[in-house]
């Protein structure tokens, strides 16, 4: 590669994690205006927030932590078993209401 | 035939001739490290949010100033921390080894920087009365949580930043490779992940407005 074809290559890969930070600050401050603004309910902002921060999660794993660009394979065999894992332990929640509802008022 | 059956395995993915992920064994290593390091948080946080739904008077006690102002400055230092050290990868890839040094004492600032504020908040909160066992204002595993699954996170930083020295000395001594990098950016973008779920499920859902 010569130095300028090099140096093009090199700035779009620096401008592309620029923009992914500049997306997850852009998130991070969603996220603290909705908690100053106390505009919905625990249970909505428990839903909003689970989103955004999933959507944080994809961003870093994607591509800071490079995983779009690596072989389909190694994103089978880590994604779905982790997802598949802790929706799992998501099972048990119900089970938290139950004693809400056992306590003494 | 100029080759057996064997070598003509041997030189598919799954024949074990070629990398099936295309990556190298130390690399996959730490995703399999990062996937389990991924379940033990994820217990930690289920845990908490089941513990939480199933009770009442919860304590809130997290003001704007200075709880949450601090924890947002907190995400900031971790996620600029991350852009280092992506920078740092990048830089180590072209064999810019004061570039990739550079970004990564950038890096380790940031993590330093998150560990003081942190640090300085448990204080904060121990002067206050908050144990494991015990706190001023409602249900007693409020302490519990919190210490566990902040204090794990606050290890893993730690040790993120011993690891980054390591590697940022070996890069001075130009005794590295691009992988060594890749690796131990891996690990410092897995607790930034973790802190990107920490900080609204413990912080932003329990914000005191008065």
């Amino acid at each position: 590669m010569n130095t300028e074809a090099a140096n093009a290559h090199r700035e779009a890969g620096a401008r592309l994690y620029v923009w992914v930070w500049v997306y997850l600050l852009a998130i991070t401050a969603l996220e603290v205006f909705l908690a100053y603004e106390q505009l919905f309910s625990t249970a909505g902002m428990l839903v909003i927030l689970m989103l955004l921060s999933l959507v944080k999660a994809a961003l870093i794993v994607a591509y800071f932590m490079h995983l779009r660009f690596e072989k389909a394979s190694l994103v089978l065999s880590l994604i779905p078993a982790v997802v598949i894992v802790i929706s799992l332990l998501a099972v048990f929640f119900p089970d938290s209401l139950r004693l809400l509802e056992l306590r003494v008022p | 035939m100029a080759e057996s059956r064997a070598e003509v395995l041997a030189g598919t993915e799954w024949g074990g001739g070629v990398s099936p992920y295309g990556v190298g064994h130390k690399k996959l290593g730490m995703w399999l490290f990062i996937l389990s390091d991924s379940l033990t948080f994820s217990a930690l946080l289920v845990g908490y949010s089941y513990v939480r739904l199933a009770s009442r008077d919860w304590p809130m006690p997290f003001h704007l100033w200075p709880s949450i102002t601090m924890a947002t400055v907190m995400t900031l230092f971790l996620l600029s921390s991350s852009l280092t050290m992506v920078m740092a990868v990048a830089a180590s890839k072209r064999g810019d080894s004061r570039s990739v040094v550079r970004h990564i004492v950038f890096t380790m600032a940031g993590g330093l920087g998150f560990l003081v504020l942190h640090v300085n908040e448990w204080l904060d909160l121990i002067h206050e009365g908050v144990r494991l066992w015990q706190n001023p204002w409602g249900v007693p595993l409020f302490g519990a949580t919190f210490f566990t699954l902040t204090g794990l996170h606050m290890v893993h930083v730690a040790s993120g930043v011993v690891y980054l020295g390591y590697i940022a000395a070996r890069v001075a001594r130009n005794r590295f490779t691009h992988e060594d990098v890749e690796i131990c950016g891996l690990y410092w973008h897995f607790v930034d992940l973790v802190w990107m779920f920490i900080f609204p499920l413990v912080y932003l859902l329990s914000v005191r407005m008065n």
